[in-house]
This record gives structure tokens, C-alpha cells and sequence, in this order.
């Protein structure tokens, strides 16, 4: 406890079991370390995750051996993919009986190894203040991510005295900090060189403090900006520079933007398959810049030309300072030219949706509605789908950490935990979980949770029926065989709602989405979940399907390219 | 192309597997892997050959340098370097002509004989992989009884060499 205190932890998201009952004993006696009891322990990782998310600090998990241990992975490896910090601690058995298939005991090192920046076992009561301290350390610095430390009940029975163990640093870990001066160098002759720059930015901008070196310097470039789907909030959403979202739903502007560049400049970004499209069709013009705190990220998927390895903060204000001393600006001429074509795809308008309908609900609509309503200040988290794609393209996030979702696992029943650990970290902020009918069942029990602590979130349920994202591909590449994502025996979700204790709407009328939303965001003392019935053959659009080029998208039926 | 990596790793459970399933997860071959402690109790060796494109074998060099584990990490195929195998191979050997036969043949591989009975011959052979497969091509398949062989070990010629950074 007392080395959860001085790496200065507020919240542990946690369920207690046999392994770890003197901890929890420990944790009694104690009163500055607040523990979020949740309802399964995946949720313990996801509402850390968006703690973790939302704030910059580290998300604290601790859970028992075995099935605590494996219930956590999902979280663990949500948390993995998307690099963020987390410390989990499993509990385990007596370390006499490990490796004699003890009641509760499962290789908890051996099973999240694969999706860990590390793991510890804790074998002497003596090395764990050390340990911990390590965990903390490995964690958060470089490019973070999820650390377990994995204790055997006896040794939380042991006594050692406490020293708070001041160097963490372990010999063989030694991240990247500031980048070479050199590459950074040869990354701005590159980038004043541009005629068509883009800068494609990604989580680790959002995840590295970056946002405002990030913005300075594509404002001072005058170029386009577009974020992953993990960048979102990096560069304003609201600001004329930005082209929108990139890749597979990524906006018909920011996707051209990419083809026809002659001057890339990625960012905290791995050119992950859903950005790229088919690597051989991917920037065919484009000299490529990229940093990255990894130096594995580069070069991993596409050649880039000049490479830059350090934290996306320094890199990115180190560049902006060697541009601004170089007395040298991007060719103004150029420039304007490669504006007039943006606008130009800009013009095809390829987020437009029938707004006008007033028989059934279209789910961009609730979601353009959520956004204008709460201006664009709230917290949103988002589970995984159709659902999660809308928020992405239709609320603007102008801030970093405002946009919680798990991308790169693509986790279902991420988002209604992660809204705990947001809302527990910012108790008088909006918060809003993104959600659809299949994911919020996933951890559902977590609305439990929510009103055990007085979680004033609000759930805006699009509610279609169906998978909705597997019943697109199913209608696109299947021949509209829609095997087995309809959604029968749904439950009553306004009732649902209620017998947890909370207010629940269900809304099936357009003309009823904004007085509902008003309503619910009015009502900042208690949960509500509205539960809007979408229309069911609405599709993600645009759409690059896998395997194609950036060039190669599809818009909506009405508006298809030439 | 074949590479030849050597490693100093935490000598600590578990860093055995973490190299070893970061080659399964990621899709990446292991010809060979050897690996034991070293004069400092707390690093081992491990010295691993596998192969792939120039981009695969630079992403296993730098998934290697990213386990926590890994002290230092040095590709020896870059350096002039010394590679060593060791075969033990236990080898039927009856009649006289037999015996004869396959003594000769170690004595010209420079290998020796370590362990005899009236039936068979058991060869210690040291040298890179090249020299070991030809003597296992020399023996009649038939005659031989079990093949063991140690991995490949290597070290930089010269001054260069895979030691921890001074701290």
C-alpha cells in the first residue's frame, strides 16, 4: 500500500479473491488509496484503461490468481495495442504450491506475456517495493504500456521494512527521449521542400503530450492534418487545417490527401493496416518523415525515407524550432494549389446522410446532436463497431484525451467500464459512452458499478438491432447473408437500466433525439441511458475496403465517385 | 539471408520464453538457439540464427532490443566472426573393417571418439555447420544411431565485442 501511495495512486479498480485477501486487508486499514470495486474484472482493466486515457497517469488494476488473472487479459491486452499505462496485479498462489495445479492457479506471467511491455513475478517480500517501483517505471516511460506484477499470496503475509526505492532504472530499459538533431535536421529540409505536405498524426501525439507542439507546427506549416483514429484530438477538429479522420472510414479528403502528397509526415502513428490500405497503393509519391518514440515502429509496415526516434513532444518542438531558424517557408504558390484541390474533394461533402428523414432515427444524427449539445466538451467513450466509427467522424474533439476507445484490439464492452475510470477522474465533466446494442451487453454488469459509486454517465445506446458492422460486411461481401448478427432476445434496455437503479429512455423518433439528449445531459446526479432505435440498414460510409488504396474508396450509394 | 545474433539477456525465468515467443507471435524462424550463463551470474548468452528479408531481420533486431530483458544485442553476421557448433553422433560400428572405417573418418573430421561398446562408436565433432553436416553426410544412414548437435555459438573476430554497455 504504502508504495501505491508514493507512486501517488488514487484509484484502484480491483475484485477482491483468496489470493489477494491480505492486500485487501491492507487496503481496509488504509484510507488515501480509493479502491472501485467493479463487477468482473475485464472491467477493472477497462475502467483503469480510461482513467489511464483520460488523465495521462497510470490506471492501477489488482485482481486475484487465476480466473481473475485471465478475466483481466482482455483488458490487458485492449491496453497493450493502444500503449497504454497500466500496472495489474494478479494475485497467485502460496509459492510452495506453483506449477502443482493449485485451486485458482493459472501461469499468469506465461498467459499475458504476449500482450505485456513486461511482467514480474515477486519471489521475496524484499524485492517488491523494487518491483513495483520498476512496474511503475516501465509502464510510463518510452512508448507505455500494461506492466503485471504478479504476487504469491505468501509473500504479501511476509513483513520487510519499507524504503521507498529511488532509482527505478533497470540496465537493460533505456527509452528514447529527445531526438537526433541530425534527423531532425533532415526532416525539415524535407518537409520545406513540400508542395503537397500532409501531416498524419496518431495515438502516440495524444498519449505522448504532444497536441500542442503538433498544432503549432502544422499551423506554421499552413498543411493539412489528418489523425488516426487514435489521434483524434490531437490537432483541433475544428480548425480549417483539419481534413478529418484517415484510412478504412477515414474522410474522402484526408484519404486523397494521403494518395497524392509528395511530402508525409507521420507522427506517434504505426501505419496500422486500417489506416494504410494496401501498402503497395500507399502515398506512391510521398517522401516519408516519421517519428515515433518506438524505434520498432519504424520501418515496421512502410519504407520511410527519414526516420526520427524520440518522444513526439520534444521531436515535434525541436522540428518547429529548426524550421522557424532555417528562415525558410513551404512555396506559398504550391501551397494554395494543393488547398484549392482539398477543397475541391472537401466539396463532395462524403459524411452527408439523409439528415432530413423524420420517420426513423439515422444514428449520425444522434451523434451530431450529442456533439452540438454538449459543444464539444464532453468525454467520449466508445465500444466497437458501426457506432464507434459515427463518433469518430461526427463529433469533433478539439482536445486530446477526450476521445476514449480501444482501437487497436478493437475490444467490444470497452466502452461503459472506461466511462467509469473517466468519470471517477473527472467528476464534474460530461460523460458519454458511445455504445451499441451487442457491445454494451458485454459488460453490461458494470452498470452495477456505476451506481455504487454514483457514476453520472450517460449512455447513448444506438440501437439498430443488429451487429451492425458485421451486418455491413455481410451485405457487402456476402451477398447480404447476414449469418447470425442479428441481435433476438434483446433486452428491455429502459428496464434493464432500471432495475440497476438508473433512468432509463428508450427514443424512436427523430423529432425526440434532441429534447432527449437535453434532458439527459441536464440530469448530472444519476446514470441515464437512452436507448435510441436506429435505422437498421444504415452503413459506415466512406469505405475503403481492405486491401484497396486510399484512392479507391467508396462514398454512400447517392454519392459514389465516378 | 541466414543472420547469427548474439544476446545478453537478464539471466531470470521467463527471459527464455519471452525471446522465444516473440519469434511465434510475430511469425519470425529460429534455426538455432543456444543459451547458458555467462561469467556474470546475472546474464545470459543467448546466441540465435534465424533468417528472413533485410526489413524482417532489422524488425527482429529491434523486437529483440525491446524486450526488457535484453541487455545488449549484437548481429554477428555484420562482423568477421568465429562460428562453432558441437555434434555428438552415436554411429554403428560391428566388424572390424566397420570400426575402422569410421575411426578413420573422425580422425580426418578431427573429431574424437568418446564413448565406445562392441556395437557402437559415439564422435565428438567441433566446427561451424558446414563441416558437421558433411560429416553426417560420410556415415551411411543406416549406421547412424542418434544425432545430437548443440546450436550454433559465435563471437566477433578482433577487438569487437558483445559486452554490456559501461555504465
Amino acid at each position: 500500500m504504502r508504495c501505491l501511495q508514493d507512486e501517488g495512486v488514487e484509484y484502484l479498480f480491483g475484485y477482491p479473491g483468496g489470493a489477494v485477501l491480505h492486500i485487501y486487508d491492507a487496503l481496509y486499514k488504509q484510507e488515501e488509496i480509493k479502491h472501485i470495486l467493479v463487477r468482473h474484472e475485464q472491467g477493472a482493466t477497462h475502467a483503469a484503461d480510461g482513467y489511464a486515457r483520460s488523465t495521462g497517469k497510470p490506471g492501477v488494476v489488482l485482481v486475484t490468481s487465476g480466473p481473475g488473472a485471465t478475466n483481466a487479459v482482455t483488458g490487458i491486452a485492449t491496453a497493450y495495442m493502444d500503449s497504454i499505462p497500466l500496472v495489474v496485479f494478479t494475485g497467485q498462489v502460496m509459492t510452495h504450491l506453483i506449477g502443482d495445479d493449485a485451486f485458482q492457479e493459472v501461469d499468469a506471467i506465461g498467459i499475458t506475456r504476449p500482450c505485456v511491455k513486461h511482467n514480474f513475478m515477486v519471489k521475496d517480500v524484499r524485492d517488491l517495493a523494487l518491483t513495483m517501483r520498476k512496474a511503475f517505471h516501465v509502464a510510463t516511460t518510452g512508448r507505455p504500456g500494461p506492466v503485471v506484477v504478479d504476487i504469491p499470496k505468501d509473500i504479501t503475509a511476509h513483513k520487510a521494512p519499507y524504503v521507498f526505492p529511488k532509482d527505478p532504472s533497470l540496465r537493460s530499459y533505456k527509452p528514447v527521449t529527445d531526438g537526433d538533431p541530425e534527423a531532425i535536421r533532415k526532416a525539415a529540409d524535407c518537409l520545406l521542400t513540400a508542395r503537397r505536405p500532409v501531416v498524419y498524426s496518431g495515438g502516440g501525439v495524444v498519449i505522448g503530450n504532444g497536441a500542442r507542439e503538433l498544432t503549432e507546427l502544422v499551423r506554421w506549416l499552413g498543411a493539412p492534418c489528418t489523425n488516426t483514429l487514435m489521434g483524434l484530438g490531437a490537432f483541433p477538429a475544428t480548425d480549417p487545417l483539419f481534413v478529418g479522420m484517415l484510412g478504412m472510414h477515414g474522410t474522402y479528403e484526408a484519404n486523397m490527401a494521403m494518395h497524392e502528397c509528395d511530402v508525409l509526415l507521420a507522427v506517434g502513428a504505426r501505419f496500422d493496416d486500417r489506416v494504410t490500405g494496401d501498402l503497395d497503393k500507399f502515398c506512391p509519391n510521398a517522401r516519408i518523415i516519421h517519428i515515433d518514440v518506438d524505434p520498432a515502429s519504424i520501418q515496421k509496415n512502410v519504407p520511410v525515407e527519414i526516420a526520427v526516434i524520440g518522444e513526439a513532444r520534444r521531436v515535434l518542438a525541436a522540428l518547429l524550432a529548426t524550421l522557424k531558424a532555417s528562415g525558410k517557408r513551404l512555396d506559398a504558390a504550391s501551397l494554395s494549389a494543393w488547398w484549392r484541390q482539398i477543397d475541391e474533394w472537401r466539396a463532395r461533402r462524403c459524411l452527408d446522410y439523409d439528415r432530413a428523414n423524420t420517420e426513423v432515427i439515422k444514428p449520425q444524427f444522434v451523434l451530431e446532436t450529442l456533439y452540438r449539445l454538449t459543444a464539444g466538451q464532453a468525454f467520449i467513450t466508445s465500444d466497437v463497431g458501426q457506432h464507434q466509427m459515427w463518433a469518430a467522424q461526427f463529433y469533433k474533439f478539439d482536445e486530446p484525451r477526450r476521445w476514449i476507445n480501444s482501437g487497436g484490439l478493437g475490444t467490444m464492452g470497452f466502452g461503459l467500464p472506461a466511462a467509469i475510470g473517466v468519470q471517477l477522474a473527472h467528476p464534474h465533466e460530461t460523460v458519454a459512452c458511445v455504445t451499441g446494442e451487442a457491445s454494451i451487453q458485454m459488460c453490461i454488469q458494470e452498470l452495477s458499478t456505476c451506481k455504487q459509486y454514483g457514476l453520472p454517465i450517460k449512455i447513448i445506446n444506438l440501437n439498430n438491432r443488429y451487429m451492425g458492422m458485421v451486418r455491413q460486411w455481410q451485405e457487402f461481401f456476402y451477398q447480404s447473408r447476414y449469418s447470425h448478427s442479428y441481435l433476438e432476445a434483446l433486452p428491455d434496455f429502459v428496464k434493464l437500466a432500471e432495475s440497476y437503479g438508473h433512468v432509463g429512455v428508450r427514443i424512436d423518433k427523430p423529432g425526440d433525439v434532441e429534447a432527449a439528449l437535453k434532458e439527459a445531459l441536464a440530469q448530472n446526479d444519476r446514470l441515464v441511458f437512452l436507448d435510441f432505435i436506429t435505422d437498421q440498414t444504415e452503413n459506415v460510409y466512406p469505405m475503403i475496403a481492405a486491401g484497396a488504396g486510399h484512392h479507391e474508396m467508396h462514398l454512400a450509394t447517392d454519392r459514389e465517385l465516378a | 539471408m541466414r543472420h547469427i545474433i548474439s544476446i545478453l539477456l537478464e539471466n531470470e525465468s521467463g527471459a527464455l520464453s519471452r525471446v522465444a515467443g516473440l519469434f511465434t507471435a510475430r511469425g519470425y524462424n529460429i534455426a538455432s538457439l543456444t543459451v547458458a550463463p555467462t561469467e556474470d551470474p546475472s546474464l545470459s548468452r543467448m546466441t540465435l540464427v534465424t533468417s528472413g528479408s533485410d526489413s524482417v531481420v532489422d524488425q527482429i533486431r529491434k523486437q529483440l532490443n525491446k524486450l526488457v530483458d535484453v541487455v545488449k544485442l549484437v548481429d554477428l553476421t555484420d562482423n568477421p566472426r568465429i562460428e562453432r557448433e558441437m555434434l555428438l553422433i552415436k554411429v554403428r560400428a560391428e566388424a572390424s573393417g566397420e570400426r575402422d572405417e569410421v575411426k578413420r573418418l573422425a580422425d580426418i573430421f578431427r573429431g574424437r571418439i568418446i564413448d565406445v561398446t562392441e556395437r557402437v562408436y559415439t564422435i565428438e565433432l567441433t566446427g561451424d555447420g558446414g563441416k558437421l553436416d558433411a560429416f553426417i553426410a560420410v556415415i551411411h544412414p543406416r549406421r547412424i544411431v542418434e544425432v545430437v548437435r548443440s546450436g550454433v555459438i559465435g563471437i566477433a573476430r578482433g577487438e569487437t565485442a558483445c559486452i554490456p554497455d559501461a555504465p
